[in-house]
Protein backbone atom coordinates (compact mmCIF):
# COMPACT_ATOMS: atom_id res chain seq x y z
CA UNK A 1 0.00 0.00 0.00
CA UNK A 2 1.14 3.97 -0.81
CA UNK A 3 -0.70 5.18 1.95
CA UNK A 4 1.05 3.30 4.88
CA UNK A 5 3.51 6.84 5.58
CA UNK A 6 0.81 9.26 4.46
CA UNK A 7 -2.20 10.48 7.20
CA UNK A 8 -5.31 11.09 5.95
CA UNK A 9 -6.82 14.94 6.04
CA UNK A 10 -10.02 13.32 6.97
CA UNK A 11 -8.69 12.42 10.78
CA UNK A 12 -7.80 16.19 12.40
CA UNK A 13 -5.59 16.22 15.13
CA UNK A 14 -6.78 17.02 18.63
CA UNK A 15 -4.91 19.73 20.60
CA UNK A 16 -1.57 18.27 21.91
CA UNK A 17 -2.94 19.71 25.30
CA UNK A 18 -5.40 17.35 25.45
CA UNK A 19 -4.24 14.32 28.06
CA UNK A 20 -1.19 14.11 26.60
CA UNK A 21 -0.07 11.93 29.29
CA UNK A 22 -2.57 9.14 28.13
CA UNK A 23 -6.04 9.15 30.02
CA UNK A 24 -6.28 8.53 33.66
CA UNK A 25 -6.73 4.70 34.65
CA UNK A 26 -9.83 4.23 35.30
CA UNK A 27 -9.43 1.92 38.35
CA UNK A 28 -12.38 0.83 40.76
CA UNK A 29 -13.12 0.69 44.81
CA UNK A 30 -10.25 -1.37 44.95
CA UNK A 31 -7.94 1.35 43.54
CA UNK A 32 -9.16 4.15 44.82
CA UNK A 33 -9.54 2.30 48.66
CA UNK A 34 -5.39 1.85 48.09
CA UNK A 35 -5.17 5.51 46.98
CA UNK A 36 -7.06 7.00 49.79
CA UNK A 37 -5.08 4.23 52.34
CA UNK A 38 -1.92 5.57 50.63
CA UNK A 39 -2.67 9.69 51.24
CA UNK A 40 -3.89 8.90 54.77
CA UNK A 41 -1.10 6.82 55.64
CA UNK A 42 1.84 9.49 54.34
CA UNK A 43 -0.25 12.56 56.33
CA UNK A 44 -0.64 10.66 59.29
CA UNK A 45 3.02 9.72 58.77
CA UNK A 46 3.60 13.52 58.60
CA UNK A 47 1.45 13.68 61.87
CA UNK A 48 3.47 11.41 63.86
CA UNK A 49 6.54 12.85 62.74
CA UNK A 50 5.53 16.52 64.01
CA UNK A 51 4.08 15.14 67.12
CA UNK A 52 7.22 13.15 68.31
CA UNK A 53 8.89 16.50 67.89
CA UNK A 54 6.32 18.74 69.89
CA UNK A 55 6.45 16.03 72.56
CA UNK A 56 10.22 16.12 72.94
CA UNK A 57 10.32 19.64 73.06
CA UNK A 58 8.96 19.31 77.24
CA UNK A 59 12.40 17.75 77.70
CA UNK A 60 14.15 20.96 76.28
CA UNK A 61 11.95 23.51 78.26
CA UNK A 62 8.44 23.21 79.36
CA UNK A 63 7.41 26.79 78.77
CA UNK A 64 8.94 25.92 74.36
CA UNK A 65 6.28 22.74 74.97
CA UNK A 66 3.57 25.22 76.74
CA UNK A 67 3.76 27.57 73.85
CA UNK A 68 3.38 24.84 71.06
CA UNK A 69 0.40 23.13 72.61
CA UNK A 70 -1.05 26.76 72.75
CA UNK A 71 -0.77 26.63 69.24
CA UNK A 72 -2.74 23.17 68.63
CA UNK A 73 -5.66 24.79 70.81
CA UNK A 74 -6.53 27.35 68.45
CA UNK A 75 -9.68 26.41 65.94
CA UNK A 76 -7.59 26.40 62.59
CA UNK A 77 -5.90 23.14 64.32
CA UNK A 78 -9.13 22.53 65.74
CA UNK A 79 -10.50 21.81 62.48
CA UNK A 80 -7.14 20.02 61.39
CA UNK A 81 -7.57 17.88 64.10
CA UNK A 82 -10.80 17.09 62.18
CA UNK A 83 -8.65 16.29 59.02
CA UNK A 84 -6.28 14.10 61.15
CA UNK A 85 -9.04 11.46 62.89
CA UNK A 86 -10.55 11.40 59.31
CA UNK A 87 -7.49 9.87 57.80
CA UNK A 88 -6.77 7.73 60.81
CA UNK A 89 -10.26 6.36 61.25
CA UNK A 90 -9.93 5.64 57.01
CA UNK A 91 -6.83 4.41 57.46
CA UNK A 92 -7.86 2.14 60.19
CA UNK A 93 -10.77 0.80 58.90
CA UNK A 94 -9.14 0.07 55.32
CA UNK A 95 -6.45 -1.43 57.16
CA UNK A 96 -9.09 -4.02 59.04
CA UNK A 97 -10.15 -4.21 55.37
CA UNK A 98 -6.70 -5.17 53.71
CA UNK A 99 -5.93 -7.54 56.00
CA UNK A 100 -9.29 -9.61 55.47
CA UNK A 101 -9.10 -9.18 51.64
CA UNK A 102 -5.39 -10.88 52.07
CA UNK A 103 -6.26 -13.31 54.35
CA UNK A 104 -10.51 -14.66 54.11
CA UNK A 105 -11.23 -15.79 50.18
CA UNK A 106 -14.44 -14.12 50.77
CA UNK A 107 -13.40 -10.80 51.52
CA UNK A 108 -11.19 -11.27 48.47
CA UNK A 109 -14.29 -12.34 46.37
CA UNK A 110 -16.53 -9.05 48.47
CA UNK A 111 -14.02 -6.58 48.52
CA UNK A 112 -16.42 -4.19 46.84
CA UNK A 113 -18.83 -4.66 49.46
CA UNK A 114 -16.44 -4.52 52.17
CA UNK A 115 -14.85 -1.05 50.80
CA UNK A 116 -18.19 0.68 51.02
CA UNK A 117 -18.65 -0.82 54.63
CA UNK A 118 -15.59 0.77 55.81
CA UNK A 119 -17.09 4.25 54.03
CA UNK A 120 -20.21 3.76 55.74
CA UNK A 121 -18.44 2.80 59.14
CA UNK A 122 -16.38 6.03 58.67
CA UNK A 123 -19.40 8.27 58.24
CA UNK A 124 -20.79 7.21 61.48
CA UNK A 125 -17.54 7.76 63.27
CA UNK A 126 -17.30 10.95 62.07
CA UNK A 127 -20.77 12.21 62.52
CA UNK A 128 -20.46 11.06 66.31
CA UNK A 129 -17.00 12.69 66.48
CA UNK A 130 -17.46 16.10 64.44
CA UNK A 131 -20.22 18.03 66.45
CA UNK A 132 -18.96 17.22 69.89
CA UNK A 133 -14.97 18.12 68.82
CA UNK A 134 -16.46 20.86 67.18
CA UNK A 135 -18.47 22.23 69.98
CA UNK A 136 -15.10 21.60 72.31
CA UNK A 137 -12.86 23.76 69.88
CA UNK A 138 -15.20 26.92 69.33
CA UNK A 139 -16.50 27.10 73.02
CA UNK A 140 -13.61 27.16 74.84
CA UNK B 1 -32.10 -24.84 -2.47
CA UNK B 2 -35.28 -23.10 -1.65
CA UNK B 3 -34.19 -22.85 2.21
CA UNK B 4 -30.68 -21.08 0.72
CA UNK B 5 -32.73 -18.40 -1.34
CA UNK B 6 -35.35 -17.90 1.84
CA UNK B 7 -32.36 -17.51 3.73
CA UNK B 8 -30.95 -14.82 1.66
CA UNK B 9 -34.15 -12.64 1.51
CA UNK B 10 -34.49 -12.59 5.20
CA UNK B 11 -30.75 -11.85 5.84
CA UNK B 12 -30.77 -9.13 2.89
CA UNK B 13 -34.09 -7.41 4.83
CA UNK B 14 -32.34 -7.67 8.34
CA UNK B 15 -29.55 -6.07 7.06
CA UNK B 16 -31.61 -3.34 5.86
CA UNK B 17 -32.84 -2.64 9.42
CA UNK B 18 -29.77 -3.01 11.55
CA UNK B 19 -28.77 0.52 12.54
CA UNK B 20 -25.21 1.68 11.89
CA UNK B 21 -23.76 4.44 14.12
CA UNK B 22 -20.52 6.77 13.63
CA UNK B 23 -18.66 6.21 16.33
CA UNK B 24 -15.46 8.78 16.94
CA UNK B 25 -12.16 6.61 18.18
CA UNK B 26 -9.59 8.96 19.79
CA UNK B 27 -6.52 6.85 19.72
CA UNK B 28 -3.18 7.83 21.24
CA UNK B 29 -0.33 7.77 18.34
CA UNK B 30 3.31 7.29 18.32
CA UNK B 31 5.20 6.73 15.46
CA UNK B 32 8.98 7.32 17.06
CA UNK B 33 10.71 8.34 13.92
CA UNK B 34 8.06 11.45 13.73
CA UNK B 35 7.25 12.26 17.10
CA UNK B 36 8.71 12.87 20.12
CA UNK B 37 5.68 12.86 22.08
CA UNK B 38 2.57 10.71 21.92
CA UNK B 39 0.03 12.66 20.46
CA UNK B 40 -4.44 11.70 20.08
CA UNK B 41 -6.11 11.73 16.87
CA UNK B 42 -10.21 10.82 16.31
CA UNK B 43 -11.41 8.88 13.24
CA UNK B 44 -15.38 8.64 12.89
CA UNK B 45 -16.35 5.20 11.80
CA UNK B 46 -19.50 3.60 10.89
CA UNK B 47 -20.12 1.05 13.03
CA UNK B 48 -23.04 -1.73 14.35
CA UNK B 49 -24.00 -2.14 17.75
CA UNK B 50 -22.75 -5.73 17.39
CA UNK B 51 -18.97 -4.54 16.16
CA UNK B 52 -15.92 -4.78 18.26
CA UNK B 53 -13.89 -2.08 19.12
CA UNK B 54 -10.82 -4.38 16.46
CA UNK B 55 -13.39 -3.79 14.40
CA UNK B 56 -12.66 -0.45 14.27
CA UNK B 57 -9.67 -0.84 13.85
CA UNK B 58 -9.17 -2.47 11.30
CA UNK B 59 -11.78 -0.06 9.29
CA UNK B 60 -9.36 2.77 10.40
CA UNK B 61 -5.91 0.63 9.43
CA UNK B 62 -7.78 -0.70 6.06
CA UNK B 63 -10.11 2.48 4.75
CA UNK B 64 -8.56 5.81 6.67
CA UNK B 65 -4.96 5.33 7.94
CA UNK B 66 -3.01 2.10 6.52
CA UNK B 67 -0.08 3.86 9.13
CA UNK B 68 -1.94 3.11 12.48
CA UNK B 69 0.06 0.10 14.29
CA UNK B 70 -1.65 -2.66 16.87
CA UNK B 71 -1.44 -6.32 17.29
CA UNK B 72 -3.99 -9.09 17.04
CA UNK B 73 -3.76 -12.73 16.02
CA UNK B 74 -6.41 -14.89 16.45
CA UNK B 75 -8.58 -11.83 16.65
CA UNK B 76 -11.24 -14.06 19.28
CA UNK B 77 -10.08 -13.40 22.66
CA UNK B 78 -7.65 -16.47 23.19
CA UNK B 79 -4.07 -15.33 21.28
CA UNK B 80 -3.85 -12.28 23.90
CA UNK B 81 -2.05 -10.00 21.66
CA UNK B 82 -4.34 -6.84 21.25
CA UNK B 83 -4.78 -6.18 25.25
CA UNK B 84 -4.74 -2.01 25.16
CA UNK B 85 -6.60 0.15 27.31
CA UNK B 86 -10.32 1.31 26.10
CA UNK B 87 -11.33 4.17 27.96
CA UNK B 88 -8.94 4.15 30.50
CA UNK B 89 -9.60 0.37 31.08
CA UNK B 90 -7.13 -2.49 30.40
CA UNK B 91 -9.59 -4.42 27.45
CA UNK B 92 -9.37 -7.31 24.69
CA UNK B 93 -10.03 -5.06 21.36
CA UNK B 94 -11.36 -8.23 20.49
CA UNK B 95 -13.93 -8.91 23.13
CA UNK B 96 -15.14 -5.11 23.94
CA UNK B 97 -18.36 -4.41 21.89
CA UNK B 98 -19.49 -1.21 20.59
CA UNK B 99 -23.31 -1.98 22.49
CA UNK B 100 -21.20 -2.37 25.56
CA UNK B 101 -19.48 1.49 25.32
CA UNK B 102 -21.33 5.04 25.52
CA UNK B 103 -20.49 5.95 22.07
CA UNK B 104 -22.36 9.48 22.62
CA UNK B 105 -18.66 10.16 23.78
CA UNK B 106 -15.45 9.79 21.71
CA UNK B 107 -14.15 5.96 22.96
CA UNK B 108 -10.56 6.68 23.90
CA UNK B 109 -7.98 4.19 22.76
CA UNK B 110 -4.57 3.59 23.60
CA UNK B 111 -1.33 1.49 24.74
CA UNK B 112 -1.30 -0.47 27.81
CA UNK B 113 0.98 1.28 30.44
CA UNK B 114 3.96 0.81 32.47
CA UNK B 115 5.60 -1.12 29.37
CA UNK B 116 7.80 0.62 27.45
CA UNK B 117 5.60 1.99 23.94
CA UNK B 118 7.15 1.13 20.73
CA UNK B 119 4.48 2.48 17.72
CA UNK B 120 0.68 3.27 18.54
CA UNK B 121 -0.59 1.15 19.87
CA UNK B 122 1.93 -1.52 20.17
CA UNK B 123 4.15 -1.81 23.51
CA UNK B 124 7.46 -3.75 24.11
CA UNK B 125 6.57 -7.29 25.83
CA UNK B 126 9.75 -8.18 26.78
CA UNK B 127 9.77 -7.22 30.45
CA UNK B 128 6.45 -8.99 31.09
CA UNK B 129 7.77 -12.09 29.72
CA UNK B 130 11.10 -12.06 31.54
CA UNK B 131 9.33 -12.31 34.74
CA UNK B 132 6.79 -15.02 33.86
CA UNK B 133 10.00 -16.83 32.71
CA UNK B 134 11.20 -16.17 35.96
CA UNK B 135 8.71 -18.33 37.47
CA UNK B 136 9.17 -21.42 35.66
CA UNK B 137 5.90 -22.01 34.47
CA UNK B 138 6.36 -25.70 33.53
CA UNK B 139 5.34 -29.28 34.65
CA UNK B 140 8.83 -30.08 37.01
CA UNK B 141 8.29 -34.06 38.76
CA UNK B 142 10.76 -35.64 39.91
CA UNK B 143 8.90 -39.02 39.75
CA UNK B 144 7.79 -40.74 36.06
CA UNK B 145 4.42 -41.96 35.40
CA UNK B 146 3.86 -45.75 35.54
CA UNK B 147 5.24 -46.68 31.42
CA UNK B 148 2.17 -45.69 29.08
CA UNK B 149 0.32 -44.60 31.73
CA UNK B 150 -0.68 -40.46 33.09
CA UNK B 151 0.09 -38.21 35.93
CA UNK B 152 -2.99 -39.17 38.03
CA UNK B 153 -4.93 -35.99 39.61
CA UNK B 154 -8.27 -36.06 41.43
CA UNK B 155 -10.88 -33.94 40.49
CA UNK B 156 -10.52 -31.78 44.04
CA UNK B 157 -6.94 -31.25 43.08
CA UNK B 158 -7.52 -30.13 39.81
CA UNK B 159 -9.92 -27.51 40.76
CA UNK B 160 -7.30 -26.21 43.23
CA UNK B 161 -5.42 -24.12 40.17
CA UNK B 162 -8.44 -24.73 37.73
CA UNK B 163 -8.82 -20.63 37.52
CA UNK B 164 -5.76 -19.90 36.82
CA UNK B 165 -5.17 -21.97 33.75
CA UNK B 166 -7.50 -19.32 31.68
CA UNK B 167 -4.14 -17.07 31.43
CA UNK B 168 -3.40 -16.32 27.74
CA UNK B 169 -0.89 -13.89 28.92
CA UNK B 170 -2.14 -10.69 27.39
CA UNK B 171 -0.35 -8.54 30.06
CA UNK B 172 -3.65 -7.04 30.58
CA UNK B 173 -3.41 -7.58 34.28
CA UNK B 174 -0.09 -6.66 34.71
CA UNK B 175 -0.22 -3.26 32.77
CA UNK B 176 -3.20 -2.39 35.13
CA UNK B 177 -1.47 -2.86 37.89
CA UNK B 178 -0.43 0.78 39.75
CA UNK B 179 2.35 -1.02 42.04
CA UNK B 180 4.13 -1.81 38.17
CA UNK B 181 3.75 1.07 36.67
CA UNK B 182 6.07 2.91 39.00
CA UNK B 183 7.84 -0.23 39.99
CA UNK B 184 8.95 -2.12 37.16
CA UNK B 185 11.07 -4.82 38.82
CA UNK B 186 8.03 -6.20 40.36
CA UNK B 187 6.64 -9.55 39.14
CA UNK B 188 3.31 -8.52 38.34
CA UNK B 189 0.00 -10.47 38.32
CA UNK B 190 0.33 -12.24 35.45
CA UNK B 191 3.94 -14.67 36.53
CA UNK B 192 2.37 -14.60 40.09
CA UNK B 193 -0.89 -16.29 38.53
CA UNK B 194 1.14 -18.85 35.97
CA UNK B 195 3.35 -19.95 39.17
CA UNK B 196 0.20 -20.53 40.79
CA UNK B 197 -0.84 -22.63 38.19
CA UNK B 198 2.05 -24.99 39.06
CA UNK B 199 2.73 -24.13 42.60
CA UNK B 200 -0.82 -25.76 43.63
CA UNK B 201 -0.47 -28.71 40.86
CA UNK B 202 -0.57 -31.69 43.04
CA UNK B 203 2.05 -33.47 39.94
CA UNK B 204 4.16 -30.59 40.44
CA UNK B 205 7.29 -31.17 42.83
CA UNK B 206 9.01 -27.89 42.75
CA UNK B 207 6.71 -25.70 44.39
CA UNK B 208 9.11 -25.14 46.82
CA UNK B 209 11.54 -23.76 44.51
CA UNK B 210 8.56 -21.16 42.91
CA UNK B 211 7.15 -20.05 46.35
CA UNK B 212 11.17 -18.56 47.19
CA UNK B 213 11.32 -16.75 43.93
CA UNK B 214 8.29 -15.26 44.87
CA UNK B 215 8.71 -14.49 48.57
CA UNK B 216 11.17 -11.47 47.90
CA UNK B 217 10.63 -7.89 48.30
CA UNK B 218 9.70 -7.93 44.20
CA UNK B 219 7.39 -10.40 44.55
CA UNK B 220 4.19 -11.44 45.69
CA UNK B 221 4.43 -8.63 48.89
CA UNK B 222 4.36 -6.03 46.63
CA UNK B 223 0.65 -6.46 45.63
CA UNK B 224 -1.30 -3.56 47.34
CA UNK B 225 -4.48 -5.82 46.44
CA UNK B 226 -6.21 -2.91 44.21
CA UNK B 227 -7.93 -5.40 42.40
CA UNK B 228 -7.36 -3.55 39.18
CA UNK B 229 -5.88 -7.25 38.04
CA UNK B 230 -8.82 -8.69 38.81
CA UNK B 231 -10.59 -6.03 37.02
CA UNK B 232 -8.93 -6.11 33.99
CA UNK B 233 -8.73 -9.95 33.23
CA UNK B 234 -10.40 -10.54 30.10
CA UNK B 235 -10.72 -14.90 30.90
CA UNK B 236 -12.17 -13.76 34.38
CA UNK B 237 -9.52 -14.99 36.57
CA UNK B 238 -9.45 -13.88 40.13
CA UNK B 239 -5.57 -12.64 39.65
CA UNK B 240 -6.23 -10.75 43.14
CA UNK B 241 -7.10 -14.08 44.80
CA UNK B 242 -5.04 -15.88 43.10
CA UNK B 243 -2.07 -13.78 44.24
CA UNK B 244 -3.32 -14.22 48.04
CA UNK B 245 -3.42 -17.73 47.87
CA UNK B 246 0.36 -17.72 46.62
CA UNK B 247 1.18 -15.41 49.89
CA UNK B 248 -0.86 -17.50 52.29
CA UNK B 249 0.95 -20.75 50.43
CA UNK B 250 4.51 -18.50 51.48
CA UNK B 251 4.00 -18.34 54.91
CA UNK B 252 2.71 -21.49 55.19
CA UNK B 253 5.69 -22.83 53.41
CA UNK B 254 3.93 -25.44 51.23
CA UNK B 255 1.07 -24.90 49.01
Amino acid sequence: MSTTTTRTPTAPEKPATEKPGGTLYRGREGMWSWVLHRITGVAIFFFLLVHILDTSLVRVSPEAYNAVIAAYQTPIMGLGEVALVGAIVFHAYNGIRVILVDFWSWATRNQKVLFYVVIGLWVLTMLAFTPRHLINVFSH
Amino acid sequence: MTTATLENTSAGSADAAIQSFTVTFLIRRYDPEVDSEPRWQDFDVEMYATDRVLDALHKIKWEQDGSLTFRRSCAHGICGSDAMRINGRNRLACKTLIKDLDISKPIYVEAIKGLPLEKDLVVDMEPFFASYREVQPFLQARTTPEPGKERIQDVASRARFDDTTKCILCAACTSSCPVFWTDGQYFGPAAIVNAHRFIFDSRDDEAKVRLDILNDKEGVWRCRTTFNCTDACPRGIEVTKAIAEVKQAIMRGKP
